[in-house]
């Protein structure tokens, strides 16, 4: 081997190396920072583990919330309709939070089962409007079409 | 061959993003755990008959298809005719469920579109729609004569829909019933 | 009428795109000047027709006009003037054409300095440029005109229409996105000039040294885009974040950091005729990916907070058309890439080396967040179930393999083409090393609650800003020429910009406040050196919303320094926004926001008070870059004939 050849082969393993490490770390962080999509009915029937971080998605259940007057902590019970989570938040809820909404929150279950959300994302659409529905909603004249409108 | 390298890397990509695109339509709705399970138990009274109350039970005995609506709904604008057209053809019975609506204004709707519905449950607080984990307006649900949730639609029903997706499970439910 | 002039525009418009594609390369390859005139004359042509149709839609939007639905969906009669020409690209079929017209836009001033006499362009390679950029805005006309016509008629025409979307009221909105668009589609402009050195077979320095100042004017845009996006993002969505890493952000990110790497690796090939193969794969990214960007955004494929009316069936339109695009250039590239030239070679440490190592990092950045915005497809793809990635993954990975690129950077422009000496350069460097060291130590010393990330922050960032003004001071010393080349100037501000930029977000990220707290009329609360009373809230009406507003007085050991008056809006529609109130500083911002109403009757809310140290750094940052790129665009070289004569600045 020649010595710019050799010095081109060091070049070129240090390059992989570099990229080697990086695509390791990213795997790695990636891993981490998954997060499972998981409704109430499945987080009753996997039991999932404690202190694993996931989404949990449903209903706010009417009547549910109960909140605290002196700190922002927040109770309440999310529901697909079948099983029942318990949820404490103690943050500043979305605009769009209220009992009967979608939602979608962001934490892991402690030791008693009870969901401490870090995060609560509110879900716009109580009128679900597929696409194909907006464009026939166009057609037909009612400019409502694409909104979420509230009961 | 390694001009070629950027090539394959986009068409893997692009594979990816079919794919994606093909799930896209049912991305944002979440799997009902409620199909094959019996319906949730209910009691409710019918749409301008507040003294007339119905259960779960006194439905059994018939296939049905239960639809969500509500005037506040515009999709449910759109599902109407279909609806009604569905009625005329006397497949099978459309039961209604009224939610999270006013009174006068449903019942004003109904006049104004026409009323596909042999009854309408009315479901002011939304409870009952909870407990059927109900997303949004509309949403369609296929309830057999044992009173087990068969299908669920979320979204408009129409047509080509009802053809490909409901009339299969219609016909397997009543393959069922005449086996017994 | 408005609707079907309109539409006869948007036919004409496409009309003239099919000539536009065809004429001038049939004439390029045939050497018929008749023919390739044809592109310049239909470029003309099509931009005519798309402003008269862009134009027809804004009036729509001024007078009212709700049989068309487009307006009727995103307009009412109480929006406010202002907001009724943003409103025209404020949803799906709008900005679509306002995509349109923006690469019309920037196809006329292709065509414009290709027709001038002392144009540097040879006539075949701006007819094939026209050629390129008329399919593709073929490809986007007929998208229009078939699946997203922003003319579709409702009948009867509601009385009122719907209002448009309050998250998008706001007058940063106004110009975020053309700003974005110039950017995005700007680079459409690098592609065409590679894919018709492509086609021409003629891949040499030539091309690089003509496609720089467009790239450089599509970056500036696409920078200060982003930024506009992040300043509004921090003031308008109430919470206080000036980045999310959402997918809509990502879409946007990426091809800014793929036209990242293009700047710096078609430095080393209009200088050393080397990388030309990689600067034209890199031309090709940038622009695939502002259409992946496009495609992602409109097909409905990943949801994100910005939540447009998304559709599969465009995607697929999309889709197809990004296959056509991609996979052809990437086609042509392959039969191509035989004939390209090695250009000149270089030693292991030299400014070609360290921009190599800043074209890889880059690249592999964006990979990452590609990865990232990619992977909950990928997971649904194989099954994997639903999945989405938290941002501490894309701010994990891109801190990560930022440390690397910042401390090379002075050392990339001390560093000689060709061959250099890694002691030599050190030498020269000593100096603003001891200088970053200096100020990091005294910051530590002086900023309150400082870590050692905020400690390493702020040493890279003096680190780049002094690295880049020493090379700035010895170069003119050296040169004794009043001025430095554009060129180079252009690299020192954008540095220095980085530099600001990074000195910003290290101190916005380890030393914010934030608090989240509970609080009725006559409570305060002590933010650091800063108090807050909260005195109460009233209702106010708004031309189209009624609102809380609240009032909070801010001061500091008695002082007062501000009073701010946060709002929550209830818009006609039903939405709910959080307009947050601040007080600006180059410092340090004050920030409050109404969470939640907890208590209706005592007017008891969930408040948001947050201290944000050097937070402005971060858009002050990145407007030095986008300055930086638009000085560097006016560099003489560009405006040369012959490549011999460049100066090798």
């Amino acid at each position: 081997m020649t010595p710019t050849r050799k010095k081109r082969l060091k070049v070129v393993l240090l390059i992989l190396l570099g990229v080697g490490t990086a695509v390791a770390i990213a795997i790695s962080a990636l891993q981490e920072n998954l997060l499972y999509f998981v409704s109430p009915t499945d987080v009753v029937a996997q039991k999932m583990p404690a202190e694993k971080q996931f989404r949990l998605g449903g209903l706010v259940k009417d009547g549910s919330v109960i909140r605290a007057q002196e700190s922002l902590e927040i109770q309440f019970v999310v529901t697909d309709g079948r099983a029942n989570v318990a949820v404490a938040f103690n943050d500043i809820l979305p605009d769009l939070f209220r009992e009967g909404q979608g939602i979608i929150a962001i934490g892991a279950l402690d030791k008693n089962g009870v969901f401490q959300a870090d995060e609560v994302l509110a879900k716009h659409d109580e009128n679900y409007m597929s696409p194909e529905v907006a464009d026939a909603l166009e057609k037909a004249g009612h400019p409502d079409a694409q909104k979420g409108k509230q009961p | 061959m390694k001009a070629l390298l950027p090539l394959f890397i986009f068409l893997i990509i692009a594979g990816l993003l079919a794919v994606g695109l093909k799930n896209a339509d049912q991305k944002s709705l979440i799997p009902s755990p409620l199909i094959n399970k019996p319906a949730p138990e209910f009691s409710l009274p019918l749409l301008g008959q507040p003294e007339v109350r119905v259960s779960k039970s006194d439905l059994l005995g018939t296939t049905y298809l239960l639809n969500i609506w509500a005037s506040w709904c515009a999709a449910c604008r759109v599902e109407h005719p279909f609806l009604n057209q569905l009625a005329e053809s006397k497949v099978l019975p459309i039961y209604g469920l009224n939610w999270k609506d006013q009174n006068n204004e449903a019942i004003a709707w109904l006049q104004a579109l026409g009323n596909p519905y042999e009854l309408i449950l009315y479901d002011f607080e939304g409870n009952t729609a909870i407990d059927f984990g109900v997303y949004g307006a509309p949403e369609n649900f296929i309830v057999d004569y044992n009173g087990q949730i068969r299908y669920k639609h979320v979204g408009v029903l129409n047509q080509q829909i009802f053809e490909t997706e409901v009339v299969p499970i219609l016909i397997t439910i009543k393959a069922e019933r005449d086996a017994q | 009428m408005i609707g079907e002039l309109g539409q006869l525009a948007l036919i004409l418009a496409t009309l003239l795109a099919i000539a536009q594609t065809v004429f001038p390369l049939i004439g390029a390859w045939l050497n018929n000047n008749a023919y390739m005139q044809v592109g310049h004359s239909a470029a003309y042509g099509q931009f005519v027709f798309v402003a008269i149709a862009f134009a027809l839609l804004t009036w729509a939007f001024i007078t009212q006009d709700f049989s068309i639905s487009y307006v009727a969906n995103n307009s009412n009669l109480h929006l406010p003037m202002l907001y009724r020409f943003s409103a025209v690209w404020g949803a799906h079929e709008g900005s679509l054409l306002f995509w349109v017209l923006i690469l019309s836009l920037w196809t006329i001033l292709v065509a414009i300095t290709s027709a001038r006499k002392n144009s540097v362009l040879p006539k075949e390679f701006s007819a094939r440029v026209l050629a390129v950029l008329g399919f593709i805005s073929l490809g986007f006309l007929l998208f229009v005109v078939f699946t997203s016509n922003p003319f579709t008629r409702i009948l009867p025409a509601p009385m009122d229409g719907a209002d448009l979307n309050p998250l998008l009221q706001d007058p940063g909105l106004i110009i975020h996105p053309p700003m974005l668009y110039m950017g995005y589609v700007g680079f459409a402009v690098a592609f065409a000039f590679a894919i018709a050195a492509l086609i021409g077979g003629k891949m040499d320095r030539d091309w690089v040294r003509w496609s720089r100042p467009w790239t450089q004017l599509a970056w500036a845009f696409l920078t200060f885009g982003i930024a506009l996006g992040s300043w509004w993002a921090y003031y308008e969505l109430g919470w206080g974040g000036w980045w999310f890493w959402d997918p809509v952000e990502n879409a946007s990110f990426m091809p800014w950091i793929a036209g990242t790497a293009l700047l710096h690796a078609q430095a080393v090939t209009e200088k050393r005729g080397a990388f030309i193969g990689w600067t034209l794969l890199l031309s090709i990214t940038a622009f695939s990916l502002s259409l992946l960007g496009t495609f992602l955004v409109r097909s409905g494929v990943l949801t994100s907070v910005h939540a447009f009316a998304s559709d599969p069936t465009r995607g697929v339109y999309i889709l197809a058309f990004l296959g056509v695009v991609i996979g052809g250039s990437l086609v042509l590239y392959a039969l191509r890439a035989p004939k390209m030239t090695r250009g000149g070679g270089f030693s292991w440490f030299s400014r070609e080396t360290l921009i190599l190592i800043n074209n890889l990092i880059l690249i592999v950045a964006m990979a990452m967040v590609l990865l990232g915005t990619l992977y909950p497809l990928i997971a649904d793809a194989f099954g994997l179930g639903k999945i989405s990635v938290g941002p501490p993954y894309f701010g994990l990975m891109f801190g990560l393999l930022m440390i690397p690129l910042v401390l090379i950077m002075p050392l990339g422009a001390y560093g000689r083409w060709k061959q250099d000496k890694l002691s030599r350069v050190s030498r020269q460097l000593l100096l603003p090393l001891l200088i970053s060291a200096a100020i990091a130590g005294l910051s530590a010393w002086f900023i309150d609650n400082a870590n050692l990330r905020t400690i390493a922050g702020v040493f890279a960032g003096s680190w780049l800003i002094f690295g880049s003004l020493a090379y700035a001071i010895q170069r003119s010393m050296k040169q004794r020429r009043k001025w430095l080349p554009a060129g180079e100037v252009a690299m020192v501000i954008a540095h220095i910009g980085v530099g600001i930029f990074l000195i910003g977000v290290s101190m916005v990220e380890t030393t914010s406040i934030e608090k989240h707290i509970p609080m009725s009329p006559g409570d305060s609360f002590q933010l650091a050196e800063y108090k807050f009373e909260f005195t109460g809230s009233e209702h106010i009406e708004g031309p189209n919303y009624s609102a809380d507003r609240g009032t909070f007085i801010v001061t500091k050991n008695g002082q007062a320094v501000t009073t701010l008056y946060p709002e929550k809006r209830s818009y006609r529609r039903g939405q709910v926004m959080t307009e947050a109130a601040l007080d600006p500083g180059l410092t340090r911002d004050l920030y409050v926001s109404l969470g939640d109403q907890i208590d209706a009757e005592n007017q008891r809310w969930a408040v948001r008070i947050y201290k944000k140290p050097f937070i402005r750094w971060i858009w002050l940052g990145t407007l030095f870059m986008t300055f930086g790129a638009l000085v560097g665009m006016t560099d003489r070289r560009f405006r040369r004939k012959n490549t011999d004569k460049a100066v090798s600045a």
